[in-house]
């Protein structure tokens, strides 16, 4: 609450705020150590933007003399609530002081070890932070100051419970192991949290590397083998533009994780496989735009089965005229596709009747299945072939 | 300038050999007064020949299409863009129309359909290639949204709904004008006003598009 220092430690060990609030608070009422512990932490832990309060406040030159004289206020406070005999038990704030400098120093070498204060907070950075991590902390005058923060802990600890034992001829095992355990907390705490970052970043780079090297792999089976079929072919233009549709298809479909194998549960996906195979087979562009989706129960398949036989059509006799148009609409009442090409057009009138295609495959095929489905000439040229069925709930 | 001289034409694209298929393939129809290949030499091309229409590719290194798009409608608004692009991936052109464009053709076309889609954006109206139509009536569907502040805004008539459904079975403006029975006008001031719900409208599947092209600020 006052200098951000609760939940700043909460933030960083993924704890609500108020508990460390409370430890605080409760560490204060017994010995007030809490607010020796509180000030310590205000000042040397990294606050969220990187920098420490010490830092913020000194601001560069005059610091040393700042420190000393608020060293020297602080000590003649202490002094002072001494004499007037508002001082608590030595054996309990002594040891408390020293745990709380030996905590700091602890936190201090692991959370903004020299090289990799400001990777820690740009985690894209990443590379520079790999480097630069390992070997940071294990460095010589980081490791004895991490040895004195040990020490005194240790000794802070080993005081309280000196102190204690004389104060209680029973010696209370209970509150010796807790203190252990918080001593031990104190010290490895912030060890264990820097591994689990190392092995997070770790683990970023490797999947990162498996992604490029998937990528690499793609674009050699696809991309470059079509390149090299479309220089042996150069000489035949209708394959080569085949072979560049069929490898833009590709791309396009992976660029949009749109898996092209599976098509059973899907109007849409379906779609775009029967305008693919046509293309294959035909060579002319099919262009399908879909609006809404749905699964392929009976009437979307009746309808499914309708259009392939309507672009097939279209590509046989309009293919070479321009693009294929086939649009898709799917709504909570009713499927809807049209086919429309831009070829010769001819008369759905006098459609004859060996052509077993459009009367069985398309307009058979749509009227049992409750839909319908009509042939005209669409306006400015070509033809147009409207699928219409309604679904059925759920 | 007069509505029967050619347009003049910038064309910005990152590959040269694709700006010189442009040129050639759009021949006498348009005048190409300029080239760009970065964001920064369209900025400054178009600011020194202040052309009627921009081709504008939508995928450049430095931010592409909607970089030129905002630093040149911050300048001036007196020059209409249209995006050229392989991509059809939804975010991409419905990002590109939000920021401005005034259409969006695929490489694919042809030379007169490109000179056409020229045309019509110079004169102020929308082009709306099949597949944009779709992707509108998509984000436009009849779902009933969790937030639709502006009905005005946020829905599309049933007129407009027809005229974009005929743009995405392949039909062409006139050709839309002959099958509704309406004139080529009235599809052409349809079509804009899909057009201008697009760029203004918070629907929530808009705003969701708009926001991962960082075109607005979340929050």
């Amino acid at each position: 609450m006052i200098a951000g220092v609760c939940s700043g430690i909460a933030e960083r060990l993924g704890i609500d705020p108020i508990i460390v609030r409370l430890a605080f608070l409760g560490a204060t009422m017994l010995s007030g150590a809490g607010l020796l512990a509180y000030a310590l932490a205000a000042v040397f832990l990294p606050s969220a933007q990187g920098d420490r309060l010490w830092t913020r406040f000194s601001g560069g030159r005059g610091s040393l003399e700042i420190a000393v004289g608020a060293g020297l206020l602080a000590l003649s406070g202490v002094l002072l609530l001494r004499a007037t005999g508002w001082w608590f038990s030595d054996a309990i704030v002594w040891p408390a002081v020293a745990a709380a400098v030996g905590g700091a120093l602890i936190w201090h070498q692991f959370t903004a070890a020299p090289g990799d204060g400001t990777a820690a907070t740009a985690p894209l950075d990443q590379e520079a932070q790999a480097e630069g991590a390992k070997p940071s902390f294990l460095r010589g005058r980081a490791l004895s100051k991490i040895g004195l923060g040990i020490a005194l802990v240790l000794g802070a600890a080993l005081m309280f419970l000196w102190a204690n034992g004389a104060l209680s001829a029973a010696g209370d095992a209970v509150l010796a192991a807790t203190v252990v355990v918080v001593a031990l907390g104190l010290i490895f705490a912030p060890l264990w949290w820097r591994l689990g970052r190392n092995l997070a970043t770790e683990r970023g780079e490797r999947i990162r590397s498996q992604e490029r090297a998937e990528l690499g792999a793609h674009l050699h089976d696809s991309v470059l083998q079509t390149l090299a079929l479309v220089q042996q072919r150069a000489g035949n233009p209708r394959e080569v533009a085949a072979l560049a549709r069929r490898q833009e298809r590709e791309l396009r479909a992976w660029l949009q994780d749109r898996p092209s194998a599976r098509t059973g549960d899907s109007l849409a996906a379906a779609l775009g496989a029967v305008a693919a195979d046509v293309e294959d087979a035909h060579g002319g562009a099919v262009e399908v735009v879909t609006v809404g989706d749905c699964a392929l129960d009976p009437a979307a398949d009746a309808v499914l089965g309708a259009a392939r036989e309507a672009i097939l059509n279209a590509a046989k006799f309009a293919g070479a005229a321009g693009p294929i148009d086939v649009f898709a609409e799917v709504t909570p009442a009713s499927i809807e596709v049209f086919v429309r090409d831009r070829g010769p057009g001819f008369d759905p009138n006098v459609i004859p009747v060996d052509r077993h295609g459009v009367r069985e495959s398309i307009i058979g095929r749509m009227e049992r299945h409750g839909g319908s489905a009509s042939l005209r000439a669409g306006a400015g040229g070509g033809t147009e072939v409207e699928l219409s069925v309604g679904r059925t709930a759920g | 300038m007069s509505p029967t001289s050619p347009a003049r034409v910038v064309i910005v694209d990152d590959h040269g050999l694709f700006r010189s298929g442009v040129r050639t393939e759009l021949g006498d129809l348009v005048e190409v007064v300029g080239e760009a290949a970065t964001v920064e030499e369209a900025v400054e091309c178009i600011a020194r020949l202040a052309p009627e229409v921009v081709l504008l590719d939508v995928h450049m290194p430095d931010g592409g299409g909607l970089e030129v798009i905002r630093r040149v409608t911050a300048e001036s608004t007196a020059v209409s863009f249209l995006a050229l692009s392989v991509s059809d991936a939804a975010e991409d052109v419905i990002a590109v129309i939000r920021a401005g464009a005034r259409g969006y053709v695929t490489k694919t076309i042809s030379g007169p359909d490109l000179a056409a889609a020229i045309e019509r954006v110079r004169a102020g109206d929308a082009v709306f290639s099949p597949r944009l139509a779709g992707f509108v009536l998509d984000a436009f569907a009849d779902q009933p949204g969790p937030a639709e502040p502006d009905p005005e805004l946020d829905q599309l008539t049933a007129r407009e709904r027809e005229v974009l459904r005929h743009i995405a079975r392949g039909y062409m403006y006139k050709e839309v004008a002959l099958r509704l029975d309406i004139s080529a006008k009235t599809v052409e001031a349809h079509v804009s006003a899909v057009l201008r719900k697009l760029q203004l409208s918070n629907r929530h599947e808009l705003s969701r598009w708009a926001m991962q092209h960082r075109l607005v600020d979340p929050e």
